[in-house]
């Protein structure tokens, strides 16, 4: 059940299984992860806006931001047995697409841009992309989006104090994360993961990183941790678990995330099921009014 | 660093990072090191899953506070109450490590009949001249001990100060190895640890909390987590960065922590030692082999214009007759051979006649005011951005705008270049372009990624880059740029008979160069501020070869041995997982790749570790030699029993038992009776401009700040209530040069922003996301308003406060723009080292845009 779609299908050429696991327990918020996969994949800037969300100026997850860290200001103590310091914590978490078992992007996607990797990630491929945008609605958790800013060449830089300049053309097709695709075809672990300087991001083989992710919320609920909980770990979940998982400290919601995702595409087979009956039932009945009138 | 310097020896971090994750308990004040060095911080974090509590007491709760196990929120500018409460807190429960006290620190000496302390003078000790604000210290020197290079022995008023009192202190007067009077009981009425009692017996907890603004029980449960990581099986570290040190008392912060760390017992051992978290990527190595005019490499003085008639009274102020610093001369003759090689003889006393002088203060911020009275003519500015970065920001860049010319290189054209056609002054017409005479030519500078060379880290470690590109167009290097112009220089002058042009012909000025753009050799640089032995050319291993016959070249003494064996030692990349946890072979540190300094203290009396816990460096008995992890900081072969005979000399004079090999007594020093101007134990006072009285004594302030009032930098009355304190943020470099320009850090921190607290912002009527403006007697700036829960208002003897978090990152230039938060802070500066006080100011703010 918890086997991706479409991996099996390597044969040979498949991989170990590998993802992430964000520990947000021992996240800095520095932001490197941010900074490091727009330098390495080349994502452009998108804006300088100042949110007033605490220290996030990035506010989602897009096509112009693969990892989002959020911060989540609380007057909470951060252990449950802490009685003296004052009932404040600042929960940081570095988020980032899912690359989920049972993915629904792949399900919709109608040219082949969106497929399985042999390493068992997601990846959208830019030059087969068309923009149509099904994947779009199709993701839980709102990662795949369309880039609307006009792309920038990649060797652009700006002078100090000039307009961004535009290019010819704008660009329309979906981004989000690779897992870095091409640094893992070179056995090099993803961007933001090296530079993580914490190892709040960590990458490795799936069953790997879920054994560490269950010794870890052990030993931090041994510590009395404040709200820690697993997300998206689980291979019986309504995505068959994700590649990319998180340790919390607080519900989901409180970062953002849907608390029970489900794969969007999950119900269409029953869906066609039934649509096929009443439009069964409707060439009945016609065919039926047509043999009534002859009577 | 004179904080470290005057009490251990050496101004630099005592430990290094790695070190972090052997601590039981860490302290971590003064610093927002999760946000400043989160590379460094993941030290902290091991620790933290090993168990350790880690404390962050800081004004503001940061993402170091969220990440700490502990948070005590204090009053800005009120740490030595704090730190002081710590210390009476250890002294009045009989927490101190006993037998460490005893031996290696000064706690039994005897000091000088006539000493007064600020608890009999109210705020003053004894020696305070109110004509000239300055102490003569002479009755804080050791008992019956002249203080040496001091008043009277050679040269009337001579003093070492600032960072090269960083170096050493040039000891408390011991002569030939005389040891000082003690009380091995510590009973004697003057001795250093009675002394030190009784002028810390008023922090109680109380006074702490009422006046830094923390809970007595916060206190007591700090202390009591501190003082149980002490002694042999425990041990706790302390990290600070600028949040310490920009008081106008702030080398004294450091000395505060300086005295806890001996009580307990924690330097020179794995997981204690006291961590100086530098700003830049080289500011460790910008005072090694300085930017400073007072200093030569290896923190050697520039001799001054008044004193030191000629070279053998320089000699004698500056030769200690104990300790390291027994061989200045070697130090002095080999740098003297690097700079002058065969021109610099034992005939011309290696041409110390023709040496510039030092003839008054000189500093950035004397510089200025005499900028802005028009008195001097040109200023070079390379990697500085004084019109964001330097305290009262307004008032540098109304003295750039009286310079007849300015050099400015930089990578990008920063505010300091551009202010003659934008800045706040240019927009609200104080200062117009057609009106400006000064002449300016921006120079544009190649970046890291461009060339080679070395940067010296917050550790002292020594690490090597190479260019990964070649510099575009007109950019180069720092190394290119001053060797071209001391070469054109040379070039111009060759036919010269002026005596005045005597000292740059005689440069030894010969380095290989490569590429196209004729690139210096950056190794080859490295090779000579290393060393080397003139007559056979073999490069020198360690400063225990400088001669001081003119036999061996060296360019600083401490970095002698960083290019050993012909080979590039700060290049070495052995990951710590082929090696040991210390990683010697990473890269190099000084000195003499000691990672961890003073470490003969991690064995106890009688060379033995303390425990096999914090096993560090032993005596190994059979091999008559001490051994361990890391690279000794002791004679190798000298045994712990050793006792220096009558009449020893320089290191000879340095007891088996006495760690401290750069201080004159071996010892570190609880008491400073030499080195510091403003006091030989450090006393809470007020920053200089503070909301409040001082708890303790009627004098206010440091009576021995620098604060010079003038139209162009006055002062706050009661008129700005709250407390303001500036900050840096992950996202941003200072001043911000090298990351307003780049799109993926400025979109991250895009907009110059106040945080303030929810109670102050309904107060003023501050909206979050909205403007704000504030002020102080300077001028007044605009930001974005950040309300957050992470900063409170706090009580300070019996009345509500409230603090204002103002990063300084933003100027008029680059992707995102905003207001200097530098502008509202006074030029009030620390009498050590003259650095300025932004940590703690006041101020008023408003809702809404600034008026123009």
């Amino acid at each position: 059940m918890s086997v991706p779609d479409g991996w099996l299908a390597y044969g040979d050429e498949q991989q170990e299984r590998v993802g992430f696991f964000t520990d947000t327990s021992v996240c800095i918020g520095c932001k490197a992860c941010e900074v490091a996969c727009k330098e390495w994949n080349l994502v452009p800037e998108d804006g300088l806006v100042f949110t007033g969300e605490s220290y996030d100026n990035t506010s989602t997850l897009g096509a112009n931001s693969w990892r989002h860290v959020a911060f989540i200001e609380q007057e909470k103590p951060l252990r449950l047995d802490d009685e003296d310091g004052e009932p404040l914590r600042w929960l940081m978490s570095s988020d980032v697409c899912k690359h989920c078992t049972h993915a629904a992007c792949l399900d919709v996607c109608p040219t082949g841009s969106l497929f399985r990797t042999e390493f068992g990630t997601v990846v959208v491929q830019e030059d087969i992309c068309n923009g149509c945008g099904y994947c779009v609605p199709a993701c839980p958790f709102g990662v795949l989006d369309k880039r609307h800013i006009p792309s920038l060449p990649a060797t652009t830089t700006r002078v100090s104090g000039s307009e961004p300049q535009a290019s010819e053309r704008p660009d329309g097709r979906v981004w989000k994360c690779t897992l870095c695709y091409d640094r893992l075809k070179g056995g090099h672990e993803p961007a933001c993961a090296k530079a993580c300087p914490t190892d709040s991001i960590q990458f490795g083989p799936l069953d790997e990183l879920r054994a560490r992710a269950d010794a870890r919320l052990e030993k931090l609920q041994q510590e009395n941790w404040n709200g820690v909980q697993l997300y998206g770990r689980d291979p019986d979940d309504g995505v068959g678990g994700f590649g990319a998982f998180f340790l919390l400290l607080d519900e989901p919601e409180v970062y953002g995330l849907p608390p029970d995702p489900v794969v969007t595409t999950r119900d269409l087979p029953g869906l066609w099921a039934q649509t096929a009956l009443a439009a069964g039932a409707v060439v009945l009945g016609v065919v039926a009014s047509f043999l009534g009138g002859r009577r | 660093m004179p904080g470290l310097g005057t009490s251990f020896g050496r101004g630099g971090a005592t430990d290094y990072q790695q070190d972090l994750q052997n601590s039981d308990v860490i302290t971590i004040m003064g610093s927002n090191m999760a946000e400043n060095h989160p590379v460094g911080f993941q030290w902290v974090m091991e620790a933290r899953e090993r168990g350790a509590r880690v404390f962050h007491i800081d004004p503001r709760f940061t993402r170091t506070s969220a990440m700490a196990t502990d948070y005590i929120r204090i009053r800005a500018g009120s740490d030595i109450a704090f730190l002081g409460g710590v210390v009476n807190y250890i002294l009045q429960n009989d927490l101190w490590f006993e037998e460490y006290v005893k031996r290696y620190t000064n706690a039994p000496v005897i000091i000088d009949e006539r000493f007064q302390d600020t608890e009999d003078l109210d705020g003053l000790f004894s020696g305070w001249d109110p004509e000239k604000r300055a102490y003569s210290i002479e009755s804080w020197s050791y008992k019956g001990m002249a203080v040496h290079g001091s008043g009277g022995e050679t040269e009337q008023g001579f003093r070492t100060k600032g960072e090269q009192s960083g170096h050493g202190g040039h000891g408390g007067g011991l002569h030939h190895g005389e040891p000082p009077e003690e009380d091995e009981t510590l009973q004697h009425r003057n001795c250093v640890f009675q002394i030190l009692k009784r002028h810390y017996q008023r922090y109680t907890p109380e006074l702490v909390a009422e006046t830094c603004g923390c809970s007595v029980e916060q206190f007591v449960d700090y202390c009591e987590a501190i003082t149980q990581s002490s002694g042999r099986e425990r041990t706790g570290a302390f990290c600070y960065a600028v949040g310490w040190t920009q008081h106008t008392v702030g080398v004294q912060y450091i000395r505060t922590a300086a005295i806890i760390q001996q009580l307990l017992g924690n330097m020179g051992r794995p997981g204690g030692g006291i961590l100086a978290l530098r700003g830049h990527a080289s500011i460790q190595g910008s005072t090694d082999i300085p930017t400073l005019f007072n200093i030569l490499p290896g923190y050697l003085p520039m001799p001054r214009a008044e004193y030191y008639g000629n070279f053998d009274n320089f000699m004698k102020a500056n030769i200690s007759p104990t300790g390291w610093w027994g061989h200045f001369k070697a130090y002095w003759v080999s740098l003297m051979k690097a700079y002058f090689g065969e021109n610099a003889t034992e005939e011309n006393e290696w041409l110390f006649e023709k040496l510039p002088r030092v003839d008054d203060d000189n500093s950035v911020y004397w510089t200025t005011q005499q900028m802005l009275d028009g008195k001097v003519k040109g200023y070079l500015l390379a990697g500085e951005n004084p019109a964001v970065g330097n305290t009262n920001s307004k008032a540098h860049r109304l003295a750039l705008a009286k310079l007849d010319w300015l050099v400015v290189r930089d990578v990008v054209e920063i505010e300091s270049a551009a202010f003659w056609y934008d800045s706040p002054e240019i927009a609200s017409g104080e200062l117009k372009t057609q009106e400006i005479p000064t002449e300016i030519f921006f120079l544009p500078a190649a970046t890291h990624t461009e060339k080679d060379g070395s940067f010296t880290n917050t550790q002292r470690l020594l690490q090597w880059h190479f260019a990964a590109v070649e510099p575009k167009q007109d950019c180069r290097s720092d190394l290119w740029f001053y060797f071209h112009l001391g070469r054109l220089i040379k070039q111009k002058l060759a036919d010269s008979q002026e005596p005045r042009d005597e000292l740059i012909k005689a440069l030894r000025w010969e380095y290989p160069t490569h590429s196209a753009i004729q690139e210096p050799d950056a190794e080859a640089v490295l090779a000579e501020v290393s060393g080397w032995e003139v007559p056979t050319g073999k490069f020198l291993s360690a400063y225990k070869e400088l001669k001081e016959d003119g036999s061996t070249v060296c360019g600083c003494w401490i970095y002698c041995g960083a290019h050993a064996d012909g080979i590039n030692q700060t290049a070495r990349r052995k990951p710590h997982w082929e090696q040991s946890y210390v990683a010697p072979e990473w890269a190099w540190a000084w000195p003499a790749n000691r990672r961890l300094l003073y470490n003969r203290a991690s064995a106890d009396p009688d060379g033995k570790p303390w425990s096999e816990r914090k096993k560090f460096v032993w005596w190994d008995a059979e091999q008559g030699k001490w051994t361990g992890l890391d690279t000794p900081d002791f004679e190798e072969t000298k045994p712990p029993d050793y006792v220096p005979p009558d009449g020893a000399e320089a290191e000879d004079a340095i007891a088996g038992d006495h760690p401290f090999i750069m201080q004159a007594d071996g010892r570190s020093w609880l008491f400073v009776p030499q080195g510091l101007e403003d006091g030989p134990l450090p006393s809470h006072y007020e920053p200089h401009e503070s909301p409040f009285d001082n708890p303790l004594y009627s004098q206010r302030s440091n009576p021995v700040r620098l604060a010079p009032e003038r139209p162009e930098n006055r002062f706050n009355d009661d008129r700005y209530p709250y407390v303001a304190t500036t900050y840096r943020l992950t996202e941003h470099h200072t001043a911000g040069g090298m990351s307003r320009t780049v799109p993926y850090l400025s979109e991250l921190q895009p907009a110059m922003f106040v945080e303030v607290d929810p109670e102050l912002a309904r107060l003023e009527g501050l909206e979050h996301g909205g403007w704000a403006t504030i002020s102080t007697a300077r001028t007044s700036i605009e930001a974005r308003v950040m309300v957050t829960d992470r900063l409170k208002p706090i009580a300070v003897e019996g009345r509500k406060t409230h603090q204002v978090g103002l990063p300084y990152h933003w100027g008029s230039r680059g992707l995102t723009t905003g207001a200097a938060a530098n502008d509202l802070a006074p030029i009030a500066l620390d009498p050590n080292v003259h650095i300025q006080e932004v940590k703690a100011f006041t101020c008023a703010i408003r809702p809404g845009r600034r008026r123009r």
